[in-house]
């Protein structure tokens, strides 16, 4: 094979693309269509409780567009990290999706659903093997934490992908993916340039991302060769120059020389990026350096549930003595709590005063901590094992800090504004990220399970 | 002098993963991306400053072919952790939208 193109329509199942521009780009007759499905951006909350970033219906849509385009092309579609975090429960609400899609639209194929999420006792094994290595930085890591982890998933390689599609899927879902996998398991399969074809995974998986202005979400259209690739937008609205696609590089990425993949690291530093036209960029010399074959484990871990209170304060005689007021503040909260749940509860609980207006945004690291605007918006928050206790400690919270005095003004005072009634907010359960590791497998294939399914 | 928001096309701050977090300064041509690079001013030593850490844990990165400057630093807190205030890390680079390049 001399050339292969293929789809990128957009940086994420959920976010949406235009219909036109996916119908342009499936002009050029693609090979395959590949789509990143998750992203650990908006925290662990994805992989802790098994719920997208995106909504359903959103999902919905972008999937029964892509699938149908994959079944009129009789190509392959391959959609990464799915659900948002490509844990089990992510990957079956997914799977769910798919399967409505299929009856609704009278849709037949088969599908690959590779779970990501291996046992833990394979995991527990690793770990006493010394097979699980930190990252920098990473938190400690024991037995006991890694037993207790609420979901951990392995970061796939192209192997699976491979494999599903080695065995007919047309459709493959996959559990948590590096974004590139998802587009260099067919370039690579196929012998293509291995520093090329990672290279291009790294500017598709974000969709359009890597042209002059993205205005809405949309996406790119890849042609891979001996010695090169293409890159155009599928919007005919949208611009590749050499350097939006250089920048791209950059995104979302701690080195822009180094990349690091399951099977070795993608190296720029020799790449070029040249102009085909108006809309177009070439890109040549990237490098890829094979290294011990290593698996990155994201893991989530519930650190209890949360409430928590917004309100405002606008009167200049407190914002005067913000400080001391918060102080005072915080220590009747702290008293309030220990008389109701005894001191037993200290060290069991979390509780956070932060100030919009002031250092809400930068905590301890801003250096204007002294400039006040004329109002600041409070936000209280608790956390504690369970909602009942996180709720008991907002409520009372809430309660101490509308009326905490002030030396200037006699008698009660309410001091803050609550947007909503009422005021507590129950935010449910809340997670840590656990795990910055690697694993090294026996095999790219070992903690994955290829499961065929017919529709 | 220029403030960096005249001499840059963006600056932006996000997360690089769940334990990193990455700031990119981007410029519209080469003459004004060698003028701030040669400058010195945004250094391992500044960045460090920011984030009240030691230098040594800034990557500072210069990249000719997008004509920008990179830095990474490990996050205040693991994203999403219980004393988080940028889950997304998106407006952690504030502090360089005003500082003063000497000019040439």
């Amino acid at each position: 094979m001399n050339e292969m193109r293929y789809i990128s329509p957009t940086g994420m199942i959920g976010s949406g693309f235009q219909e036109a521009s996916l119908r342009r780009a499936l002009a050029a007759d693609p090979h395959f269509i590949g789509c990143d499905g998750g992203s650990t951006d908006d925290g662990p909350y994805q992989l802790g409780a098994g719920k997208p970033m995106f909504a359903r219906q959103a999902c919905k849509r972008d999937l029964r567009i892509l699938i149908g385009a994959a079944l009129e092309k009789k190509i392959p579609l391959l959609v990464g990290s799915c659900g948002g975090a490509g844990g089990r429960i992510n990957l079956e609400w997914t799977w769910g999706i798919v399967k409505e899609i299929a009856h609704e639209q009278g849709f037949h194929f088969r599908a690959a659903v590779i779970d990501s999420e291996p046992p833990r006792e394979y995991l527990l094994k690793k770990f006493r093997e010394g097979k699980i290595r930190p990252l920098d930085p990473a938190p400690p890591l024991d037995e006991k934490a890694l037993a207790g982890a609420d979901h951990v998933v392995c970061m796939m390689g192209v192997e699976p992908f491979q494999e599903a599609l080695d065995n007919g899927a047309q459709v493959v879902l996959a559990g948590r993916s590096s974004d590139t996998s998802i587009f260099a398991a067919l370039p690579v399969k196929h012998g293509f340039d291995p520093g090329l074809a990672w290279h291009a995974a790294k500017v598709l998986e974000c969709g359009a991302a890597a042209v002059t202005n993205r205005f809405t979400p949309d996406g790119m259209l890849c042609t891979l060769r001996k010695d090169e690739f293409i890159l155009e937008p599928a919007n005919p609205q949208m611009k590749c120059t050499p350097v939006s696609v250089a920048a791209h590089t950059l995104y979302e990425n701690a080195d822009p020389y180094l990349l690091y993949e399951p099977s070795g690291a993608l190296e720029t530093h020799n790449a070029t990026y040249e102009a085909v036209d108006e809309r177009r960029v070439r890109v040549r010399g990237s490098g890829f350096r094979k290294l011990p074959y290593t698996l990155k484990l994201e893991g989530a871990k519930q650190a209890g549930y949360q409430s928590i209170v917004i309100g405002g304060v606008r009167d200049p005689v407190i914002l005067g003595q913000l400080d001391e007021w918060l102080a005072g503040m915080k220590k009747r909260i702290t008293d309030r709590i220990d008389s109701i749940f005894g001191e037993d509860m200290r060290g069991k609980y979390h509780m956070n005063l932060r100030v919009y207006g002031r250092d809400g945004v930068m905590g301890p690291r801003e250096p204007e901590h002294g400039r006040l605007a004329h109002e600041i918006c409070l936000l209280l928050d608790f956390l504690a094992e369970d909602q009942e206790t996180a709720h008991t400690m907002a409520a009372s919270g809430g309660h101490i800090a509308l009326h905490h005095p002030i030396p200037e003004w006699h008698g009660l005072i309410s001091g803050v504004a609550f947007p909503y009634a009422p005021h507590v907010i129950d935010r449910g359960p809340v997670y840590r990220f656990m795990l910055n590791h690697v694993v090294e497998p026996a095999t790219p294939m070992e903690p994955f399970r290829v499961d065929y399914r017919t529709l | 002098m220029a403030k960096l928001r005249s001499l840059a096309r963006m600056i932006r701050s996000k997360n690089a993963g769940p334990f990193e977090l990455t700031i990119d300064i981007l410029f519209a041509d080469q003459p004004t991306y060698e003028w701030v690079k040669e400058s010195g001013k945004l250094s391992r030593e500044l960045i460090a400053g920011m984030f009240q850490i030691a230098p040594e844990k800034v990557k500072l990165f210069h990249y000719d072919p997008a004509y920008a400057i990179k830095a990474s630093v490990p996050r205040y807190t693991v994203s999403g952790d219980p004393d988080e205030t940028d889950v997304f890390a998106g407006q952690q680079y504030a502090q360089l939208v005003d500082l003063e390049i000497p000019g040439r």
